[in-house]
């Protein structure tokens, strides 16, 4: 039965994995820029709160309300200066900067926060949950990630297929000069796309700090497992990355049902076993990297 | 050091011909020598302190020699290389607690990492760009979880390096000196001969115009996989002696990633794409680190922004933007392009796409 309660804790996980690279799939997916700092970019949304709920006395539900249009505005602004003079030099450039966007900020939150790990207590919420049997207990608040997960993903898929920002986007990651031809601004349309990927990462970000704890080192294994959980799944497929994120998160509990020290060994070996047989990812029809 | 002969003739058309990027010059050598011995009696002329600057000079220029190959040369920008600095040293713990001396060992571990390296390839080699970057940080991650799983290697908290007990502190700092320096050297010559042979015309080739360097039969990704195996070498050999001069082992300190972070900034600002900018680099960067040391990760913050504005608006690093005022080359592994009478010749990336004028730089070619 503690295997069971493995694959459920799996997925829950996995949610979460799915939910931090629905940002890092859609920067790529649109302007071919393989964001390094997304794991950073995560963490400074989780420290935001920690910095801003003490000033501003709301609940810390609410930190949500605050810090993603934070980051949506950031975003927007990022991808207008520094990530376009970087993508205008080529993707090489994108990702040295981005590399180094993501030691700066890293050391700069050691800097101002210490190395200690931190968390946003969110009270009572956190710690109610559900009791199937005596093994399988599930909390709440991961449920919830799950449900809010598959929300921003189903959003982001309609908005991209339905809306008419969305065609404008999928328009300009199909083919930018044609796109221009007929009247796109790519440089706004980016932008757009840089503050939705910037806001769900803070969301990721806001709900991984409550659930858990953070340190200015989390960022690197976040990175890792959203990249993981994309080419599981298989590159430019949003389902795929919900998929690729719960194998993942299987794998990881499995493993730590094996031995606790193997918890992320596992999910590293899986994803190189997929590399290894098939690197288009379970969901992936060609290679696009 | 530029005294040979361009193997490649100088090729003659109608317009242009084709010369390596230097001509020889007849002092180099001599100062070179002299340099070399210079460093080589540095440990009866400098305090131990200062000696083991030096030392973890030379250890990051191996590093960063090896970086500049992977993406200033073969266009591979890997995070993961400390894997092969952790299972360098890790090499040498291994060996020495069978009994083989720490020092000897070096070169062994060496070879086993670059061994390793090449079943890695065959995974990693499966993604491209942005993707492949992050596997080989995947795997380096996935490397130190498997050794700090192995207890007899002192499982996550490391252990001691036995073997090199019986040395006095100063004949211990002056034998590990020289191991640094000698690794620093044949990581340079490893590189300078690499790139000037038939590999270094392939991988000049795939830089400019990859689809038309593989129509032309060459063999981008046994090139890429040399590359690939040769820095996983010279990483190792660093970590080797990382292990070596710290006389401990601690998978934590010699699988982070810092140690990526710090080959990229110092190849990135001393110049990426020429053998020079990373010697320059590791210059400066211990020029900055002895000033910004006590202050912490401060040291970090500032070079990581530093590498952002220079990736950004010059690109070509310091040694690029000098050298492109100036004919003299440290290492000449480019050519020079001559139009017809001629008296200064363009520095030229590739032969067949300059001649044949196919197309001009792209923004998104990397740096030359």
């Amino acid at each position: 039965m503690s295997w069971v309660n493995a694959v459920i804790q799996g997925v829950l996980t996995g949610a979460f994995y799915a939910l931090f690279a629905c940002g890092l799939s859609l920067l790529f997916g649109v302007m071919g820029i393989i964001n390094l700092a997304h794991g950073d970019l995560a963490v400074i949304g989780g420290y935001v709160a920690v910095a801003l709920i003490p000033v501003t006395h709301v609940p810390v539900v609410w930190s949500f309300a605050i810090v993603v249009p934070i980051f949506a505005v950031g975003g927007y602004v990022l991808q207008r200066t520094l990530l376009q003079a970087s993508l205008d030099r080529g993707p090489f450039t994108t990702l040295l900067v981005t590399f180094g966007l993501s030691v700066v900020a890293e050391n700069a939150l050691l800097e101002v926060f210490t190395s200690n790990s931190q968390s946003l207590n969110i009270g009572n919420l956190i710690t109610y949950s559900f009791s199937i049997n005596s093994q399988i207990t599930i909390s709440y608040f991961s449920v919830v990630v799950l449900a809010l997960a598959v929300a921003v993903l189903g959003a982001l898929q309609l908005f991209l297929s339905r809306s008419r920002t969305g065609r404008l986007i999928r328009a300009v990651a199909d083919d930018r000069e044609a796109a221009q031809l007929v009247g796109a601004n790519h440089r706004h349309v980016f932008g757009v796309a840089a503050a939705i990927a910037f806001s769900t990462v803070a969301l990721a970000g806001l709900a991984y700090a409550m659930s858990s704890q953070i340190a200015p080192t989390t960022g690197t294994g976040t990175l890792l497992s959203a990249f993981e959980a994309v080419v599981i799944g298989g590159i430019g497929s949003v389902w795929g990355t919900l998929v690729g994120g719960v194998v993942l998160g299987v794998a990881q509990q499995i493993g730590a049902q094996i031995n606790p020290a193997y918890q992320i060994l596992a999910g590293h070996l899986v994803f190189l076993a997929v590399l290894a047989l098939r690197p288009q990812g379970l969901f992936g029809t060609r290679a696009r990297a | 050091m530029s005294t040979t002969t361009p193997p490649i003739a100088a090729t003659r058309t109608a317009e242009a011909r084709v010369t390596r990027s230097a001509q020889p010059s007849g002092w180099l050598l001599p100062v070179a020598a002299g340099a070399i011995v210079l460093l080589a009696f540095m440990p009866s002329l400098l305090s131990q302190g200062d000696l083991s600057t030096m030392m973890n000079a030379f250890i990051l220029l191996t590093m960063a020699v090896m970086w500049n190959l992977l993406a200033g040369y073969a266009g591979m920008v890997s995070i993961g290389q400390q894997a092969f600095i952790g299972l360098g040293a890790e090499g040498v713990l291994a060996m020495a607690q069978h009994g083989l001396n720490p020092v000897a060992s070096i070169p062994l571990a060496a070879i086993a990492t670059a061994a390793i390296a090449l079943p890695v390839s065959l995974l990693v080699f499966r993604l491209r760009g942005g993707y492949f970057a992050i596997a080989t940080w995947v795997v380096a991650d996935t490397a130190e979880l498997v050794v700090s799983s192995i207890s007899s290697l002192g499982s996550g908290t490391g252990s001691p390096v036995p073997g090199l007990s019986g040395l006095s502190a100063k004949s211990f700092g002056d034998i590990t000196y020289w191991a640094a320096l000698a690794v620093a050297l044949v990581a340079l010559g490893m590189a300078y001969l690499l790139l000037r042979s038939r590999l270094g015309l392939v991988l000049a080739a795939v830089r400019d115009d990859e689809v038309g360097a593989r129509s032309a039969g060459a063999r981008v990704m046994a090139a890429r996989r040399i590359v690939f195996a040769v820095a996983a070498l010279g990483c190792g050999a660093a970590g080797a002696l990382l292990a070596v001069s710290q006389l401990n082992v601690q998978p934590s300190s010699v699988f982070s990633v810092q140690w990526s972070a710090e080959m990229i900034f110092v190849t990135l600002i001393g110049g990426i794409g020429t053998l020079e900018g990373p010697i320059i680099g590791t210059i400066l960067f211990f020029v900055l680190e002895q000033s910004l040391a006590q202050h912490g990760a401060l040291y970090l913050i500032v070079l990581g922004s530093v590498a952002v504005v220079v990736a950004i608006w010059a690109p070509r690093g310091i040694w690029g933007t000098i050298a492109s005022k100036l004919r003299f080359r440290l290492f000449p592994v480019g050519y020079w392009l001559w139009a017809q009478g001629a008296v200064r010749g363009r520095e030229a990336g590739s032969v067949q796409a300059r001649l044949a004028g196919r197309r001009r730089r792209r923004p998104e070619d990397p740096p030359a």
